[in-house]
């Protein structure tokens, strides 16, 4: 039975803050902070905005592309290490927006930046064994970086979704592995605001060893080489990282530009991948193959191949914006209003 | 502790169910289990029915005085919106530059979080509306 | 049915009284209105109280009991019963003791209304007078009371070309009656620069054309009128007493641009009291924004729909004119202590018919008209009143 995607839609707010108007708070030269990071600007979410509305956005978006009646998703699992409650899952409450509720399942999943990949590989499964008909995957973030911390200039918000089956399948997953280990490069402990990171460590032994260990391991399996894709999608914590895993392992610019997406909106966390993905189904035809490998600190890597098939013909595009729409609808706006919007001001109590 | 008031309404504050009557089919929303049109012919014949979330602007204000859910948004726009199938739904207007607003405006609903019980309480999703 | 007649009133100052209770300014009011009645207290049947929100903005509720009590009035253990209808509760608080003495159930019964806003804070007052609108379909969603208001602007802004500056008029003439009322909260003249420079509450409505937070109480005593001239040389008579309902919600009418239950309510008082509204020499309205006179003074039928921006900019409504609107002041002025408005609203009338309403005096005063609102309109009292000749 082929399993894939049946639908997607995608989510990002619409506010802005380049890096140069961070580094003037904290004295550091921004500009060339976000040179080094290759992060033009990054995605803001508003006051009234959190992974649970983002989650909807995008679902609700994906819907209006098919014919697919909610109320056969068997499964929505949503991937986020923003999750608005700590306990009482962000999946339930998108579930009812959907109206995909109440004769289904539903979780919240956290594997740092690849919970979104690691909720598409679930559904994946489930459908794949027959136990649902579709399978709804979302990978939505509005991460924090601490003020004045690196991860400021590139800690953003977004999100996609992805409803998957077996029958009208826009794109056939071919194949998904994954590389999994112990490796603390990125945490946050339980009722902390802000993450913490290893610095450099965040980088070789992490990121590079485990994107390039994953995506080794797929092109293994399916006995190909980067040349047999059309496009290909990296986890990219900043605009830089994507670019030089993609031509270690042998992928060219080309393959990588339509998926890359941080150097206009920042680090998407578990947004990241998915938004990717969605960036290159807008676009793809029938018969272009993607190269898709998710990271998440802690660590580990989820690849896939996939086809595009030539029902993305029939997929109602224009019912949901695209990512190019999205990334293009934006408002800049000042550190004094970014540190408002992400609740970073210290407000007293109401007195009444 | 405010959550069942508002648990209760998520059908509608989430995905805009209202009730159409059975008799004389107006729509109508928040949900009413009699017709103020046909009364007592109504009863039992209110029908749940989903609007589908896109209509034009009535009326509107830039809300400077805010209360104390509503003061990290302001100034936010308040609008009444004329739904497509007539009905009428007062809400926010998000994402639009305060200058484009205006009456006859069209726009859509969006799910967006429209107030909690505090840091450590419940947060209250619902509708509201951002231009099309 | 009886006829009824206002043998006493009695108020407070309307302002920001720091020194006084929920219960002073009842009681206050209330015994200022048995002294004007004449009254030794034995005679009073039952005891009506208008007030909107006691328990949120005082923690207290049951005060239809606690004005009785700190009244002196439960030796005899006369009723007392508490009326609630957001910004109509004073107006239909003077409604049921209307209907008491009209139906023949009791003979004398004083009114009264109160409200004590300044023992919260002014984001919670705020919130609280929000609760006359559909908290769960309007007010949770962020429109405030003002803001329901300023869409109604807008949009009879919109349908009748009304400007902004005649809505800034309005505050305007009303200060200015309020300059001539010592109990007013507010008693002096402002410019219609300052109103449209007022700090922006909800667009296109600024903090001038918001009547202000107020504490204060007002009340009557209403006495069936054959037993009148026992008590007062000066009855003044109820000619009618009118009350109409509509959608709580203001986006579930079939228009914003005007109170229907205004319309109903004074129709149904007009017929009663077999009267037009060109008879009618003062009203006093429920201006607890300057649109909601301009809708008040059209829907009330003494101006077209549509004019009532103009007429008031113009000096139609202004104290020497045919028609005096608010020469207390209204509430923008005079101040607008939610629940005992309704009868600060008889009181001045009385005032103005007795003709003891000394530099705000109307002129040979015969009819009055009252208009107190409840909500966005839905919720609308009209009481007519008339001098005994």
């Amino acid at each position: 039975m082929d399993v894939g995607i049946v639908s997607y839609g995608a989510y990002i707010p619409r506010y802005r803050i380049v890096p140069q108007e961070i580094g003037k708070v904290w004295g550091t030269d921004g500009e060339s902070m976000g040179r080094g990071l290759y992060i033009l600007s990054k995605s803001v979410p508003g006051p009234d905005e959190d992974v649970i509305t983002i989650s909807v956005e995008a679902a609700r978006g994906s819907l209006r592309r098919c014919n697919v009646d909610p109320k056969q998703i068997g499964a929505i699992y949503v991937g986020s290490e923003s999750h608005p409650y700590a306990v009482k899952p962000t999946s339930s409450i998108v579930a009812e927006a959907i109206e995909a509720s109440p004769n289904m399942t539903a979780a919240d999943f956290e594997f740092a930046c690849k919970a979104g990949t690691a909720a598409i590989q679930c559904c994946l499964g489930l459908v794949g064994s027959g136990m649902i008909k579709y399978g709804m995957a979302i990978g939505a973030d509005t991460s924090q970086g601490a003020p004045g911390d690196a991860l400021e200039y590139s800690a953003s918000a977004g999100g996609a979704a992805f409803l998957l089956g077996s029958e009208d399948i826009i794109a056939k997953i071919n194949r998904t592995v994954s590389y999994t280990t112990d490796t603390p490069d990125f945490w946050r402990r339980e009722g902390q605001d802000y993450p913490s990171h290893g610095g450099r460590f965040t980088g070789e032994p992490a990121y590079f060893k485990h994107i390039t260990a994953a995506a080794k391991r797929l092109l293994d399996v399916m006995e190909t080489s980067p040349s047999d894709y059309d496009h290909a999608v990296f986890h990219q914590p900043n605009g830089k990282f994507p670019v030089r895993v993609s031509k270690q392992l042998g992928f060219n610019e080309q393959q990588i530009e339509t998926g890359l997406l941080t150097p206009s909106i920042g680090n998407t966390y578990s947004g990241a991948v998915p938004l990717g993905l969605a960036s290159i189904l807008d676009v793809a035809e029938p018969g272009d193959r993607i190269f898709a490998v998710a990271y998440g600190s802690g660590a580990g890597s989820d690849a896939f191949d996939i086809t595009v098939t030539d029902a993305i013909k029939d997929l109602r595009l224009e019912a949901a914006p695209t990512i190019k729409e999205l990334v293009e609808r934006k408002k800049f706006i000042d550190y004094a209003t970014y540190a408002k919007y992400m609740n970073k001001i210290k407000l007293k109590e109401a007195v009444e | 502790m405010a959550v069942a008031r508002f648990w209760r309404e998520n059908a509608s504050r989430y995905n805009l169910i209202g009730t159409k009557c059975g008799v004389c089919e107006r729509v109508y929303f928040p949900p009413r289990s009699v017709c103020p049109t046909c009364h007592r012919a109504s009863i039992g014949k209110m029908e749940p029915f989903k609007l589908k979330g896109e209509g034009e602007v009535l009326t509107f204000s830039i809300v400077h005085e805010a209360p104390s859910q509503m003061e990290m948004q302001k100034p936010y726009v308040i609008a009444i919106v004329e739904m497509d199938e007539g009905v009428r739904i007062t809400g926010q207007i998000i994402d639009a530059e305060l200058d484009d607003v205006a009456i006859g405006m069209k726009v859509r609903t969006t799910l967006r979080k429209v107030s909690d019980e505090g840091d450590a309480g419940v947060i209250h999703y619902g509708y509201k509306f951002m231009p099309l | 049915m009886r006829d009824v007649a206002i043998i006493g009133v009695g108020d407070t100052r309307f302002g920001e009284l720091w020194d006084m209770s929920l219960r002073d300014l009842g009681i206050k009011a209330g015994l200022a209105a048995v002294y004007d009645a004449n009254l030794s207290g034995d005679e009073i049947d039952a005891l009506y109280l208008g007030n909107m929100s006691a328990g949120k903005f005082t923690e207290q509720e049951h005060i239809g009991a606690l004005i009785a009590d700190y009244s002196g009035l439960t030796r005899d253990h006369i009723p007392a019963t508490r009326v609630e209808a957001a910004g109509a509760s004073g107006g239909l608080a003077f409604r049921q003791g209307v209907m008491a003495i009209a139906s023949g159930m009791q003979d004398i019964v004083v009114v009264g209304g109160a409200e004590k806003m300044t023992d919260v804070g002014d984001v919670l007052s705020t919130e609280i007078q929000a609760m006359a609108a559909d908290q769960q379909w309007e007010t949770s969603f962020g429109a405030t009371f003002p803001a329901l208001h300023a869409m109604i602007a807008r949009r009879h802004m919109h349908e009748y070309g009304t400007t902004r500056d005649q809505i800034a008029s309005v505050a305007v003439k009303n200060h200015k009656h309020g300059a001539l009322n010592p109990k007013a909260q507010f008693q002096r003249e402002i410019k219609l620069e300052s109103v449209l420079r007022s700090p922006p509450v909800a667009e296109p409505l600024g903090m001038f054309d918001c009547a202000p937070v107020s504490d204060g109480g007002a009340a009557v005593v209403l006495c069936a009128m054959d037993k009148a001239r026992k008590y007062t040389d000066t009855p003044i008579k109820v000619l009618a007493s009118a009350q109409a309902s509509d959608t709580l919600s203001l986006a579930n009418r079939a228009s914003p641009c005007r109170f229907d239950a205004t319309t109903v309510a004074a129709r149904r008082a007009f017929e009663i009291a077999k009267l037009e509204p060109k008879d009618v020499n003062l009203a006093e309205v429920h201006d607890s924004y300057t649109i909601s006179e301009i809708l008040a003074i059209e829907d009330l039928g003494f101006f077209p729909k549509g004019k009532g921006g103009e007429a008031t900019a113009d000096g139609q409504t202004t104290l020497g004119a045919k028609l005096a609107i608010n020469t207390s002041g209204g509430l923008k002025a005079r101040g607008d202590p939610i629940g005992a408005t309704g009868v600060a609203q008889v009181v001045e009338l009385v005032h103005q018919l007795r003709g003891e309403a000394d530099k705000r005096q109307v002129t040979g005063a015969e009819i009055g008209l009252a208009q107190n609102v409840g909500g966005t309109g839905a919720t609308v009292v009209v009481q007519i009143l008339g001098r005994v000749n």
